[in-house]
């Protein structure tokens, strides 16, 4: 008797979901390869660039490493404060004053090699905390619609940001707005050589980890879980889900802040953000790419910082404009969160494969 | 001998999961007739209404309106065959006018606008026309709930309604709103409209309504005209018993009280006592059975006692401890459990694994944890351990629970709320709406924690479960304790629905029997 | 002190609290219809951001501003309707498909600029017109208040115009009936046979051209080009007057004028030592405030309700 093999239906929705998000980022590239094709006068040199160009060079792969950094940050702090359901936009604001948080400890204070960018690091965790814990009391207080504050928060932190810069770092010297430049004890030194690719990615392989492990191994990260999936079983079940929801937005901002604060160490000699940098939205694309899982977000991360280096290249090389990548960012987006995008497909597939069970079953 | 204004004919409904909500019913009515449709929850009322008002579609069978055979595909397609339905929850707008409320769908024009003159002309109409007396101008979350529903008649009506079903509509009037809704309906009656009335309440249907459809357990039990018979009758063939189930179970010694409740009193959302000035003790090694047709303060009782409602008078004593300012946690630490009635809202979380809805009550705790994390090993053991002791039918710890089948879902929420041995387990409708293999598990369960020690509530709309389960038994209606039972062997279910319908009632002093402790 | 309150009362104070006013009203309301119908657009930054580009290219290339206009309320609409079919059929979250709509605006945006104009940061390579000022006769006449009133955009108008236009479309039609209902309690809006869906589609179709006129106006009145990022959050800043202005057009229009005071004196108070960053903030904090009360007053009357036997 030939046993074809069934497979659970867990596994087809599995198999599914992966075939699902590759079709999304299949038809946003497409699109993006479509509009090159047909708005450049080199279409077929762009397109090289585009997806080869981050490979040419040890450089440019190191430009990939470099953004992979402070968007794996983003990631995992979205991936964190979304596991837990909330619509928390905060993180945008953490990053800002993570950075400029770091930036102040570096340029105030004198400490140790070694010790100087850890100090700076946890001080951009502790705003970022802080920051994205805010909304997140709202919420719980008072039921105050978390995306609302949280947008205006990120405002509220950006001209505290340039005030601070404005009034109490800023180097006239320097020709532009920027603070003094940070001390060589602060900053984050190259640590692969000719690649630009800083100590800030030992920190951020070693957050994938931790957050990982916060997230599906230990009591505190399974309390933000179920309170994310089912809040009213997790109170049912006994979880206090107001101080697990502010929990969740405290470890996101901290997240975002350390991002931030490695970002500005790492790639930076001076503090000049004047505007908010849009981490904290990208972190929204890659967490929803990572299934909000930690252990994808690197993937995620990497898949588009090198969409974006290779539109960056291309843009050098060629005359179409880096922005490109904005647009598949924009349909990944609306694709993959789309519950119903393929559904047809998919009740389908399982319902054949409940048929082919019901078949080997009455074979047996 | 008036025609049948609508026939129902062979109606089938079996939803996805393998639930027959109707079976082969029959249901007809006369123009111009109030007619009763009763059963208790589960019965299969409530679908079949949902299919004659177009928001399900049957299996098998047919509707015939005046003869002739009719489709109904939404509900505005119920509305053009003249059918109206007024639900149990309020389909209205709070912050809008009644005018607008009556009006919206069908709003009168004036040019491109809405003529409010004129809506406030067609409520007045409609209103004069059937004698209500409501203020087209009020904004609706000003009202009390009896006017509300007057709204929802109306809005029927103006939509040109022959035929209103109303859905258990005195479940939230107050006596006086009650009386004044039936001279309206007696009204509509002489200007010959035709009612269905959803109720379980005889004493009212015994007053207004000519004709009665029971249904039990999916199929029509019976039609007949109410005068024939009585409240005992009725009440008979709703509660009747198909099949006698028998339990195992050797004769309980129940010990010291675990659960003091005296004097609780619950106020809803609507301002209404839900529960009332409610006393009885729960001993350990008994199953306490709570009987009664749902909302009559069962719910209540399960939510204040396990921590979901706070509540506003009385004492709850779990082991002594009175519970008025503990969290769920701590009502969970004094090893109380809860199976809820909604499993799927509350009892689980359906994306997470079988392994993640088991451990929910207790992964905070030292024993699974070390060193800041889980203790993968001991957890896996105990959800495999709980998996294979309530043969639950999955392929794995890991797999999503909604993947179960209901009977498997309800095991694991069985599982974990029984694995943890607990002191008290409150049992809400632990039965509902699973096959026949899970439920006798999941009874055999309860019987096996009482013998284990544990005092159980368990609340059940079905006759059999309470009957055969509970040691002793008390009955709800109207949210006080209508009846106390100490053996459950001494009554029958034909005395039990009485209780529960509100026909008779206990005098204080047996009921006060239902405290152990005095 | 004597210079700030000549400052603040003089004429072209007002009148440029009037002019930067105008996108975020427009903008406002477009949010506003959404909200009352439960189907919040936050992609309006994304929307006002390719109508502005869709202006600068459609008058170019027509040589005649209206069309350019028509053009760029056309792109709004057509933003409309892709974030139904988004968030209604396929299913995406709301916010999300606003969040996509505005990531694929900032990018997109300057793709097509750059496609164009091949220049990265404006338009001028693009021969594009303006939207026509208006010297309303009589009034601009009138000492002080004509200097006030007189002279704006022609959007400028349509902006305080469309207040009395929303406010009438949702309290004196049939559609502003539905939207009202279907936002709050969509299962009423159904069973009386209301498609709540083809309401929700018209919403956002309706915000989408509202917030094509905002755009609009940056790129050929306020400026007369387009320059990537010219919206500059005013899309955000659209959402707090929404959330301030009690779910009224006439409220909004009071907290979209909160809004654009805030930003004039930004501007006009350099001259002081308050650092120009915290009159900035005021109107963001002036929202997290009106929230936070809002919902407290909320969570009160569910309480009162609870305690009132």
């Amino acid at each position: 008797m030939k046993n074809k093999q069934v497979l659970t239906s867990k596994t087809i929705e599995n198999r599914f979901e992966v075939f699902r998000v590759v079709v999304a980022i299949a038809i946003a590239i497409a699109v993006a390869l479509l509009l090159i094709f047909f708005t450049s006068k080199q279409p077929f040199e762009a397109l090289y660039w585009f997806l080869l160009g981050p490979l040419k060079s040890l450089r440019n792969f190191g430009n990939v490493v470099q953004l992979f950094i402070p968007l794996t940050f983003a990631g995992l702090s979205i991936a964190v404060m979304f596991q837990c359901n909330q619509f928390n936009m905060a993180a945008e604001g953490a990053f800002f004053l993570g950075g400029l948080g770091a930036a102040i400890v570096a340029v105030k204070m004198t400490l140790p090699m070694g010790v100087h960018p850890v100090v700076a690091i946890l001080v951009g965790a502790v705003l970022g905390a802080i920051v994205c814990a805010i909304p997140g009391i709202f919420k719980v207080k008072w039921g105050a619609n978390e995306v609302v504050s949280s947008l205006m928060l990120n405002y509220i932190m950006l001209f505290l940001g340039t005030y601070v810069l404005q009034y109490v770092l800023l180097d006239p010297s320097a020709g532009y707005p920027a603070s003094n430049q940070f001390p060589s004890t602060a900053t984050l030194s190259v640590i692969i050589p000719k690649t630009g690719i800083h100590a800030g990615i030992i920190l951020v392989a070693f957050l994938v980890v931790l957050v990982y492990l916060f997230m599906y191994k230990t009591k505190w990260g399974y309390a933000i879980r179920i309170t994310g999936q089912n809040e009213k079983f997790a109170k049912y079940s006994g979880v206090g889900v107001g101080s697990t929801i502010i929990l969740s937005q405290l470890v996101g901002g901290a997240l975002a802040g350390a991002g931030g604060a490695t970002q500005v160490l790492g790639m930076y000699t001076r503090f000049s953000w004047t505007s908010l940098p849009g981490y904290g939205f990208d972190g929204i694309i890659i967490s929803i790419l990572a299934k909000n899982n930690p252990a994808y977000v690197p993937l995620a991360a990497f898949f588009l910082a090198y969409l974006r280096i290779g539109a960056d290249i291309m843009s050098r090389k060629t005359d179409i404009a880096p922005e490109v990548v904005a647009i598949v960012q924009a349909l990944i987006i609306l694709l993959v969160a789309a519950k119903m995008f393929l559904d047809k497909y998919k009740h389908r597939l399982i319902v054949k494969n409940s048929q082919e069970q019901l078949l080997q079953k009455e074979g047996a | 001998m008036a025609d049948n204004i609508l026939v129902m004919e062979n109606i089938t409904k079996v939803y996805p999961n393998g639930f027959v909500a109707n079976k082969n019913v029959n249901f007809s009515v006369k123009k111009g007739e109030i007619h009763a449709l009763v059963g208790e929850n589960g019965a299969g009322k409530s679908t079949l209404m949902k299919i004659l008002f177009g928001v399900e579609t049957s299996d098998t069978g047919r509707i015939l309106l005046n003869g002739n055979e009719i489709k109904i595909d939404s509900p505005s397609g119920a509305i053009k065959y003249g059918i109206g339905m007024v639900h149990q929850h309020f389909m209205l707008a709070p912050s809008l006018t009644v005018a607008e409320n009556m009006v919206m769908g069908i709003e009168p024009k004036k040019f491109c606008f809405i003529d409010f003159e004129k809506a406030i002309k067609m409520t007045q109409d409609v209103a004069k026309k059937y004698n209500f007396d409501i203020d087209p101008k009020a904004y609706v979350k000003d009202l009390p709930v009896g006017v509300k529903q007057k709204i929802e008649i109306l809005k029927a009506l103006l939509r040109g309604a022959q035929i209103l079903i109303l859905d258990e509509p005195t479940a939230v009037l107050t006596p006086q709103e009650t009386s004044e809704l039936f001279i309206q309906l007696k009204k509509l009656k002489e200007q010959g409209h035709t009612i269905i009335f959803i109720s379980h309440k005889l004493r009212e249907i015994k007053e207004i309504c000519d004709r009665i459809t029971i249904l039990r357990n999916g199929r029509a039990v019976g039609e007949a005209e109410v005068s024939e018979l009585s409240e005992q009758d009725i009440s008979n063939k709703m509660v009747g018993r198909d099949v006698i189930l028998k339990v195992e179970k050797e004769h309980a010694t129940p010990q010291e009280s675990v659960l003091k409740i005296r004097n609780l009193t619950v106020i809803n959302q609507f301002g209404k006592e839900s529960l009332k000035n409610v006393s009885f003790d729960v001993r350990k090694g008994q199953i306490f059975g709570i009987a009664g047709v749902e909302g009559n303060g069962q719910s209540e009782i399960a939510e204040t006692v396990t921590g979901l409602r706070s509540h506003s008078k009385g004492l709850i004593e779990i082991k002594g401890v009175n519970i008025e300012k503990h969290t769920i946690r701590d009502i969970r630490n004094l090893k109380v459990s809860h199976v809820p009635e909604d499993r799927m809202t509350y009892g689980i979380a359906g994306e997470i694994s079988i392994k993640d809805n088991i451990i929910s009550d207790r992964y905070f705790k030292n024993e699974y944890n070390k060193h800041g994390m889980q203790d993968t090993k001991k957890i896996n053991e105990e959800v495999d351990q709980c998996i294979k002791e309530y043969l639950v039918k999955c392929s794995g710890r890991e797999q999503p629970i909604r993947m179960l089948s209901g009977g498997n879902i309800q095991k694991v929420v069985v599982a974990r709320e029984f694995s943890s041995s607990p002191d008290l387990a409150v049992v809400n409708q632990p039965t509902r709406g699973i096959d026949v293999g899970a439920t006798e598990f999941v009874r055999k369960r309860i019987v096996e924690l009482r013998d284990e020690g544990t005092a159980v509530i368990l609340i059940s709309a079905d006759l059999n479960e309470v009957m055969e389960l509970s040691d002793s038994l008390i009955v709800m209606y109207d949210g006080e304790i209508s009846a106390y039972f100490p053996d459950s062997k001494n009554v029958t279910e034909h005395e039990l629905g009485e209780y529960m319908l509100g026909i008779k009632k206990m005098s204080p002093e047996e009921i006060g029997d239902a405290i152990y402790e005095k | 002190m004597q210079n700030i309150i000549s400052t603040i009362f003089s004429a072209s104070f007002l009148f440029s609290i009037l002019r930067l006013t105008t996108p975020i009203l427009l903008a406002a309301l477009a949010a506003l219809i959404t909200d009352r119908a439960g189907v919040m657009n936050i992609g309006l930054e994304g929307i006002m951001l390719c109508s502005a580009l869709a202006g600068v290219v459609g008058s170019a290339y027509t040589q005649n501003a209206f069309l350019g206009l028509l053009f760029a309320m056309f792109i709004g609409s057509l933003l409309g309707v892709i974030m139904a079919y988004c968030a209604l059929n396929l299913k995406t979250d709301i916010i999300l498909t606003g969040i996509a709509i505005n990531l694929f605006a900032s990018g997109g945006t300057v793709f097509i600029l750059y496609s164009i104009c091949k220049d990265k940061g404006m338009s001028t390579s693009l021969a594009s017109l303006t939207l026509p000022s208006i010297d309303i006769p009589l009034i601009k006449d009138i000492p002080f208040l004509g200097t006030i009133f007189s002279g704006h955009n022609f959007l400028t108008y349509i902006a305080f115009l469309s207040v009395i236009v929303i406010w009438a479309l949702l309290y004196k039609t049939p559609l502003g009936l539905r939207i009202r209902v279907v936002g709050e309690n969509p299962n009423a809006a159904e069973s009386v046979g209301i498609n709540v869906r083809k309401t929700q589609y018209y919403v956002l179709i309706i915000s989408g051209i509202l917030a094509s006129l905002g755009g609009a106006y940056m790129s050929m009145g306020y400026m007369d080009k387009f320059a990537r990022d010219m919206v500059a959050g005013r899309g955000f800043i659209a959402l707090a007057a929404e959330a301030l202005g009690t779910g009224t057009p006439l409220g909004v229009m009071g907290s979209s004028l909160i809004f654009g005071a805030a930003d004039a004196l930004a501007s006009n108070l350099q001259v002081l030592r308050v650092p120009v960053q915290f009159i900035q903030m005021i109107p963001y904090l002036l929202t997290i405030v009106g929230l936070i009360v809002y919902s407290i007053s909320k969570s009160r009357q569910i309480k009162k309700i609870y305690l009132q036997k």
